[in-house]
């Protein structure tokens, strides 16, 4: 339970991080929180030759309303940050609520939002909430800056879309609409864990119909994703018993759950229904100014 | 082996110069070259919570760090928080309570209750046991780990409205 021998090095700035990375010819690792990497370390599953520790690199670490709404958030901003940030409480009150679901405190202490999206986790939370408010992803590369939209960054399990010689330094969440109707729902075995399976959802109502539906999903494929059948459902028919009958089966129908020692694919892929009929009528709830379900 | 790296740091107040390894963990430098040997280990991937320790005030896993970068920053471990003679307020609370029997998980129980009671209201026991759910007893002993948390934050709640009515 001990990592393999490494160099370490400290940068201070973004372009001291890509110039080591480059530096260490595709055997460099970035470390930011190293909640995750570090147990990989520790059970020698990732022995990096050369570790970049990017904890003392300041302008990552930037949370601040952007001025055309929504906010910008450095790539090394904590979880425990986001959990208690009034600006997101503010503006993303389902990103808040989230984050309470995510690990426990000393994680949460330590974990960063560049690192866990980095890391890709289909069964985390901070990745399929990317999906979910359509972050954009800011990316440093070693010819300048790249922006990836949310849904062009999962691309597998533990596999996201930077690069080789890349960074995740800030991540973009564009403003929503207000007012919106939201919900979260997530199981776990333990409180913390991983989810078996978990939902957002945000509604937007306008005269009684549904003007905008997002639905993401979490736990349940290779990636966080959206579920734009089921969007579509929503937006087309409204929020009824029959029209969540059938946002629920397509999402059913769209999923394709893991099994594991946690859960077969045919209970998660019944759970993921349960979660979404609960988190459709509750975000609705919200969306129409009705009591909470 | 890799380059030995220089590191200054302040554990429980006193100030540590050490040539380290990079690959030395935390919990290892704690334990070994500094003999702090109350702060457990336990899984050594992050799940037990036994060697919590506070990190310029936040509590984190010592497993899940490396010491090397800990250089600069001031580090409290369970033997800060009291002396046998002079337990502090938690400590006392977990003795009274009887919140530990084979004492393995405690000194990890101890750092991460000492943040959570400064982070968090802890009103409800429910948020009191989401706030110990990262940390294992395998003696079972939560329900008096649970009241030993509830009086320390009885004990302050007292003492923050005695402080307002004397003003």
């Amino acid at each position: 339970m001990k990592p393999n021998s490494f160099a370490y090095v400290r940068p201070n700035t973004i372009e001291e991080a890509i110039m080591a990375l480059i530096e260490s010819e595709g055997d460099g690792k970035i470390i930011a929180g190293g909640q995750s990497l570090v147990p990989m370390m520790n059970f020698r599953l990732v022995s990096p030759a050369v570790l970049i520790d990017i904890n003392r690199i300041k302008e990552l670490s930037k949370l601040e309303p952007h001025v055309d709404g929504g906010v910008r958030i450095g790539a090394l901003t904590r979880h425990h940050t986001l959990e208690t940030s009034a600006e997101i409480q503010r503006q993303f009150p389902i990103l808040h609520h989230a984050m309470s679901h995510v690990a426990h405190l000393a994680i949460r202490n330590r974990g960063t939002i560049g690192g866990s999206i980095t890391h890709a986790d289909p069964a985390a939370e901070l990745p399929m909430m990317m999906c979910l408010l359509n972050a954009q992803i800011h990316v440093a590369t070693p010819e300048g800056q790249r922006v990836i939209e949310a849904a062009d960054f999962f691309l597998g399990p533990l596999t996201s879309a930077v690069e080789e010689n890349e960074l995740v330094t800030e991540i973009y969440l564009p403003s929503l609409p207000d007012p919106h109707g939201w919900a979260f729902e997530e199981v776990a075995r333990r409180s913390g864990d991983f989810a078996l399976a978990a939902t957002g959802v945000i509604l937007v109502a306008q005269d009684g119909r549904v003007a905008q539906a997002r639905i993401g999903v979490m736990g349940v494929g290779d990636t966080p994703l959206r579920m734009p059948e089921a969007e579509a459902i929503l937006v087309s028919d409204g929020v009824t018993d029959q029209s969540i009958e059938r946002a629920i089966d397509s999402i059913r129908e769209a999923v394709d759950p893991p099994t594991d020692l946690h859960g077969s694919t045919q209970y998660r892929r019944h759970l993921i229904g349960v979660l979404a009929n609960k988190a459709i009528k509750q975000a609705w709830a919200r969306a129409t100014g009705a009591h909470d379900v | 082996m890799s380059e030995l790296v220089d590191i200054r740091l302040v554990v429980n107040g006193e100030h540590h110069h050490h040539r380290v390894e990079p690959r030395l963990l935390l919990s290892d430098f704690l334990r070994h070259t500094l003999g702090l040997t109350g702060t457990h280990v336990g899984c050594e991937h992050g799940v037990c919570g036994a060697c919590t320790i506070l990190l310029d005030g936040d509590s984190v896993r010592a497993c899940l760090l490396f010491a090397v970068q800990t250089d600069g920053c001031s580090i409290s471990t369970v033997e800060g928080l009291g002396t046998i003679d002079a337990l502090n307020p938690l400590q006392t609370a977990f003795q009274d309570c009887h919140a530990l029997q084979c004492g393995f998980c405690t000194p990890g129980m101890l750092m991460t209750c000492t943040d959570m009671l400064a982070k968090y209201p802890l009103d409800s026991d429910e948020q009191i046991r989401e706030g110990l759910s990262g940390n294992t007893c395998r003696c079972t002993g939560y329900q008096h780990i649970v009241e030993a948390v509830r009086v320390v934050r009885d004990q302050r709640v007292q003492a923050s409205s005695t402080e307002k009515a004397s003003k």
